[in-house]
């Protein structure tokens, strides 16, 4: 049974503020998220017969808003969960468990109101097998490759600063990015090291915020009165490999990435040249570098002279990160949301950097560091009759 | 000062951090496929055997990869900057480790440099570390 095409996101929207939302706590920004996005497709409350989300759980979503839901996922695999939320609505949709679901993301990333701290348990494999060693969140563990790839393929800290100087070429066409301002690789080369080889500026940005989309089948979303065309699904891929960074098999590719992009490309039925336009998820410079490998666009080890050559840049072969990424444009803790709006943005034609005639563009969500993907191929109406 | 962090051994664990405490580095390997691997589980992730045994490591192995703390963990406020590890066994698995007796700078730290294990202690927990073999002092 082939899911290409079956279901389509029909609403997507952020909340109006990204940054520092001090007044809002994560629940509330789920919900702020949520009812943009069901105004978004033209729908009321009642619509909604589904929730998805992470950090919170989707009973605690769905009883703040009111919906009694008949489908429920609260996967949470970091980052890329929502990618996963989107694969499996489409599977519920097209099972008939449900019409239409809502999966929304919220995160006080930065003011950290109503939040968890981060504290893996003593007994915990990270507990016994990371922690010991001084590791203290993203900064500490996920850049920890960047060496064995530069030794393996020759990149050099002068091409990994380009990501975030590309990203933010991106970004100075975006009213609603944090950074905007140019830089250069001597900027960034020049930004306090945070964890060697990795700078500030090849770090991500840390917001609060959220967005929500709102799925339903295409055959509905055909005969609905919607504001703008269905984003349809045309392919999806999920994996996972450690969520310890420590136990990845190649410290230069993430297993995650390369499994759930065969998958997505393999059931959208699309070769690579097709896509016109990317999204991954980029809480460092460097994962940009590997998913571009992992996804099969370039072969290994060619990433950073194809950034370097300016092909994902704006009027490049393949824009990348085109609303300036989780380096520029914002990044609450679990960015991957956030791709998939910009993913809908460039297919409606409506991004604030927009890119001529996207009709397929493909979002790659990471969770954890290289611990879990969620793979997304999307696509207006022309590319599902093609 | 903070201490550093205490790992709490639990049943698939107990036996590495109890040979790590008589001063043996020992990784699960299984006797169906040969796999010698981390982090101790109680079946093979290859071949899904539980006929396993401890494996009794020359201590011997590489800088695999590795990164430069700045922001330091507690416990480690009198150790910033300092490296976050990736060693290989010669026996093939890989662990996080630190690099101790050693300068936490890029040009000591050399990927592939040749590392033997020591045993540190974190509370009453034996923690495997690794220095650099062949130092002049």
């Amino acid at each position: 049974m082939s899911m290409r095409g079956a279901v389509s996101i029909v609403g997507a929207a952020e909340t109006e503020r990204l940054g520092k939302i001090p007044d809002q706590s994560a629940i509330e920004l789920h919900a702020e998220a949520a009812r943009r996005a069901i105004a978004d497709a033209g729908l009321r409350l009642q619509d909604i017969d589904g929730v998805a989300c992470a950090g919170e759980s989707p009973v605690e979503v769905a009883e703040y808003l009111g919906i009694t839901p008949h489908y429920l996922d609260g996967t949470h695999v970091g980052g890329s969960s929502f990618m996963l939320h989107v694969r499996h609505a489409a599977a519920a949709i097209a099972a008939g468990h449900c019409s239409t679901v809502l999966v929304t993301h919220g995160e006080s990333g930065r003011s950290r109101v109503g939040m968890q701290p981060w504290a893996p348990a003593p007994q915990s494999m990270r507990g016994q097998f990371e922690v010991p060693y001084g590791v203290m969140g993203a900064p500490t563990t996920f850049p920890i490759g960047i060496l064995r790839y530069m030794k393996e393929y020759g990149m050099t800290p002068e091409q990994l600063a380009t990501v975030p100087v590309v990203q933010r070429q991106w970004a100075a066409m975006n009213p609603r990015a944090k950074l905007r301002d140019p830089i250069t690789v001597e900027d960034v080369l020049a930004s306090r090291v945070v964890a060697h080889p990795i700078h500030l500026l090849e770090c991500c940005l840390v917001t609060d915020g959220g967005a929500a989309v709102v799925l339903t089948s295409s055959e509905r979303a055909g005969v609905m009165d919607l504001p703008h065309d269905p984003v349809h699904l045309l392919g999806s891929g999920e994996s996972s490999e450690s969520a310890m960074i420590s136990m990845m098999e190649d410290f230069t590719s993430s297993r995650a990435f390369r499994t759930a992009g065969e998958r997505a490309f393999a059931e959208a039925g699309i070769r690579h040249a097709d896509v016109d336009h990317l999204m991954i998820y980029d809480a460092f410079a460097h994962v940009p570098i590997y998913g571009l490998e992992d996804l099969g666009f370039v072969g290994k080890g060619e990433a950073p002279s194809f950034v370097e050559e300016g092909h994902t840049a704006p009027g490049g072969s393949l824009p990348l990160n085109t609303n300036g990424g989780g380096l520029a444009y914002t990044h609450t803790g679990m960015y991957g949301m956030f791709a998939i709006q910009e993913s809908v943005r460039q297919l409606r034609g409506q991004a604030a950097a927009q890119v001529p005639d996207v009709n397929i563009s493909v979002a790659l969500g990471n969770g954890g560091m290289f611990m879990s993907a969620g793979v997304l191929v999307l696509g207006t109406p022309a590319a599902l009759a093609a | 000062m903070t201490a550093k962090p205490v790992p709490q051994p639990t049943p698939n664990t107990e036996p590495y951090f109890e040979y790590a405490a008589r001063g043996e580095l020992r990784v699960p390997r299984c006797r169906a496929c040969g796999l010698a691997f981390m982090y101790p589980r109680t079946a093979c992730p290859s071949c899904a055997s539980e006929d396993l045994e401890w494996l009794l490591c020359s201590g011997r192995a590489t800088l695999h990869t590795y990164l430069i703390n700045t922001r330091p963990a507690p416990g480690f406020e009198e150790d910033a900057p300092y490296a976050i590890a990736v060693v290989e066994l010669e026996e093939g698995p890989r662990l996080m480790s630190n690099i101790v007796e050693c300068p936490q700078t890029s040009e000591a730290l050399v990927l592939d440099m040749d590392l033997e294990v020591v045993f540190d202690k974190h509370g009453d927990v034996a923690v495997p570390k690794f220095r650099p073999v062949g130092r002049t002092s």
